[in-house]
């Protein structure tokens, strides 16, 4: 089953190639399916389960005490480290399950995509949407755990996270449109994602420093802007700013000693690109999106 | 005024040759993988009037559903284009979208949802969905607790009480029991009322006669009828059912069926008759001994299967020397209604029952209904009138609707 708006006075050409505005709102018209596929994955992760949402609550609480732990008793990272740790993670798991996700949008609902004409785009987004739920979530969690624990968070950077998060959103939409339609033309995608993940959680400075990393670079004449190529560092390395709320421990430097000036730059190189990125992820899906029932 | 414009669309699908989807056979063939092309709808040039009731009639892949697969744009035809007036809604698999662990009512959300529906419009007609689909006691059930047909009901209701402009219908009415079956007639028809453009794919001849104000047949991806639904439904008969071919042989013995005439008042390759036409049949033999006691016995087998018809006809004691002979067995009025029927022929002695000569399923006639009936026999109608009212003063007293018997029995 499936409809498309449009006047009933005037004949309009079906399967006409959009503008990339007239694709944003075609997308608009279609939100309350968005929010409905939201809110249906959410309710299906959780039907039958006692707790619910809780679990997605428990989870930050449950790596803190862990880790927490683990260093306390290894003795290993610095002061507080599991929440340094967790700055990242929370930022690389919206990324990590917004991608697993989203590359099988278009492939799983294989069935839906050859029998239901709705503007496909509105299955990757949504599963960017569950994950972002998701995400802030596990957020209101650990700000309160941080709020509990007394850990001063810096509120001088603190309002740069819905810039981060912003630019974040972009890139992972565009990227998300890009990987669901890839995949249905190779299905190999899926499986190299996984690889590329666990690169990229290694290329993120989550488990160590970006000063390490920087250090490095320089010590080898490496340009130490290198490690920014990564555009996941930027919003990894403002949440730590913000949250963690501070660029060195003791002596030893965690983060550049720069002022915000360098996290907003890096927020907005992001998101510039980002919107770029997702343009051409809009287009691109325009053009493939007639095909999709058909290769499936 | 036109609802759906297609101007020489066609589809062509690529096959391939072997199907690979791994990113390793495609680098090995540098991309290139080797495909045939299959064309699927060929140059077809299609318009619909708003409110016309077109169905759409072919063999098993011949084209129909991708026909409205393009007119609702999930497929994109490789040449052409297609334009739309107002809203369209297709019921082309009921159901889909639908989300086992879910609810009755949450999926008629979501349902309703992918036909780009706001949750204010979905909430004034819930009540009317739930209604139609007879679920009420359900609607808070996961739909996975659901029968197949109560499945299907559901998305049935969440489609057709969305008020679209143009229904596409692929092959759905056939679902859900008899008086859900009826129902969806009826809704379809209060559609056609109101004026609603509606396209139904279906294989039973009866619905698009029901229905239908114009039909189209597909042939391979042709369009090669496009008219009135009887002659389409004929013509779709003819096409379906031209390639058979006569390859039984024939069977050996003293007494044998050479050839079955059968002489109808339409031409074409099937021999054809309307409904209440007289047909005769010719039954050729050859005999190498004398039959004392000769007799012919014809039977009319629906494509069901049913016997609609079979009796022996005697020929007396005429005994009939050896040689050719033939004897035709003329009907006066066939009353039965539209479909393609097989005749078995049979011929024997009365006193040596044992060297019979039997010719079965190799002779066909089709009938063709120009009437609006439909069901196996044409009953032959009289006077069609409104009697006066019942309240004005009559001179007969008023009986009891279901008289007694006194005896008892
Ligand atoms: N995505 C596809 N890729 C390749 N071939 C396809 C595809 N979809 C349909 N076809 C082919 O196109 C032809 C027409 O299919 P279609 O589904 O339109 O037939 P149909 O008339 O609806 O048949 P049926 O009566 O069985 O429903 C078939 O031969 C089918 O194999
Ligand atoms: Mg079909």
């Amino acid at each position: 089953m499936g409809s498309a708006g449009g006047s009933s006075s005037e004949l309009r050409i079906i399967s006409a190639r959009r503008s990339i505005p007239e694709h944003l709102r075609e997308i608009w018209e279609f939100r309350e399916l968005l929010g409905g596929l939201i809110r249906k994955e959410l309710k299906v992760r959780y039907k039958n389960s006692v707790l619910g949402f809780a679990w997605s609550m428990a989870q930050p609480a449950f790596l803190l005490a862990v880790y927490t732990f683990v260093f306390s008793v290894l003795g290993q990272g610095f002061q507080r480290f599991s929440i340094w740790l967790l700055c990242g993670l929370i930022v690389w798991t919206l990324v990590s399950t917004t991608l697993v996700t989203a590359v099988q949008a278009i492939t799983v609902n294989a069935n839906l995509v050859g029998k239901v004409p709705f503007p496909r785009a509105v299955l990757p987004l949504s599963t960017f949407g569950s994950a972002f739920v998701h995400f802030l979530l596990q957020f209101a969690t650990f700000m309160a755990i941080v709020a509990i624990a007394r850990h001063p968070i810096d509120w001088a950077y603190v309002w740069m996270l819905p810039l981060a998060v912003l630019a974040l959103s972009l890139l992972l939409a565009a990227l998300a449109l890009m990987l669901s339609v890839v995949n249905v033309y190779a299905r190999d995608t899926q499986h190299l994602l996984e690889l590329a993940l666990i690169a990229m959680f290694w290329a993120n400075p989550i488990i160590y420093e970006y000063q390490r990393a920087a250090t490095w670079f320089s010590q080898h004449s490496l340009p130490t802007w290198l490690p920014l190529l990564n555009p996941f560092t930027a919003i990894v390395t403002t949440f730590q700013r913000a949250i963690y709320g501070a660029s060195s421990v003791g002596d030893r430097q965690l983060l550049p000693d720069v002022g915000q000036w360098w996290y907003l730059r890096n927020i907005g190189i992001i998101g510039a690109v980002s919107l770029g990125l997702l343009a051409l992820a809009l287009w691109y899906f325009d053009r493939a999106e007639s095909n999709l029932a058909e290769i499936l | 005024m036109e609802a759906i414009v297609a101007e020489g669309i066609s589809k062509v699908f690529k096959l391939h040759v072997n199907p690979s989807q791994s990113m390793k056979e495609r680098l090995v063939r540098l991309g290139r993988s080797q495909t045939r092309e299959f064309i699927a709808l060929q140059h077809m040039d299609l318009t619909v009037q708003s409110g016309e009731t077109l169905g759409i009639l072919g063999h098993n892949g011949s084209g129909k559903s991708t026909l409205l697969k393009c007119i609702s744009g999930i497929l994109k035809p490789t040449t052409g284009q297609i334009r739309l007036r107002g809203r369209i809604a297709s019921l082309l698999e009921l159901g889909a979208g639908f989300h086992p662990e879910l609810t009755g009512r949450e999926n008629v959300y979501i349902n309703a949802a992918f036909l780009g529906i706001s949750r204010q419009e979905i909430e004034r007609r819930f009540d009317a969905i739930v209604d139609f689909a007879e679920l009420d006691q359900f609607i808070d059930e996961p739909v996975k607790h659901y029968s197949s047909g109560m499945y299907v009901r559901l998305g049935f209701a969440v489609a057709i009480n969305l008020d679209p402009d143009i229904l596409l219908v692929d092959e759905v009415l056939a679902v859900g029991d008899e008086v859900f079956q009826m129902k969806c007639l009826d809704r379809v028809r209060q559609f056609q009322q109101e004026g609603r453009t509606i396209l139904v794919v279906t294989h039973a001849a009866d619905v698009v006669r029901q229905v239908c104000n114009r039909a189209i047949v597909l042939h391979h991806g042709e369009k090669v009828a496009d008219g009135k639904p009887g002659d389409a439904i004929r013509i779709f008969r003819e096409h379906l059912h031209g390639s058979l071919s006569d390859t039984a042989p024939a069977d050996e013995g003293p007494l044998r069926i050479t050839a079955v005439e059968v002489a109808g008042t339409r031409g074409g390759p099937q021999p054809g008759i309307e409904s209440g036409d007289p047909l005769t049949v010719t039954v050729n033999f050859t005999a190498d001994e004398p039959i004392e006691q000769p007799t012919v016995a014809l039977s009319v087998v629906s494509p069901e299967g049913q016997t609609m018809y079979a009796a022996d006809f005697d020929l007396g004691k005429t005994a009939l020397p050896p040689g050719n002979h033939s004897v035709s067995v003329q009907f006066t009025e066939v009353p039965l209604l539209d479909g393609r029927y097989t005749l078995n022929s049979r011929v024997f002695d009365r006193l040596h029952t044992d060297s019979a000569a039997t010719r079965a399923g190799r002779d066909q006639f089709t009938v063709l209904n120009p009437g609006i009936a439909h069901g196996v026999v044409s009953l032959r109608v009289g006077d069609v009138r409104i009697l006066p009212a019942h309240d004005a003063p009559a001179d007969i007293p008023p009986q009891a609707s279901h008289p007694t018997d006194p005896k008892g029995i």
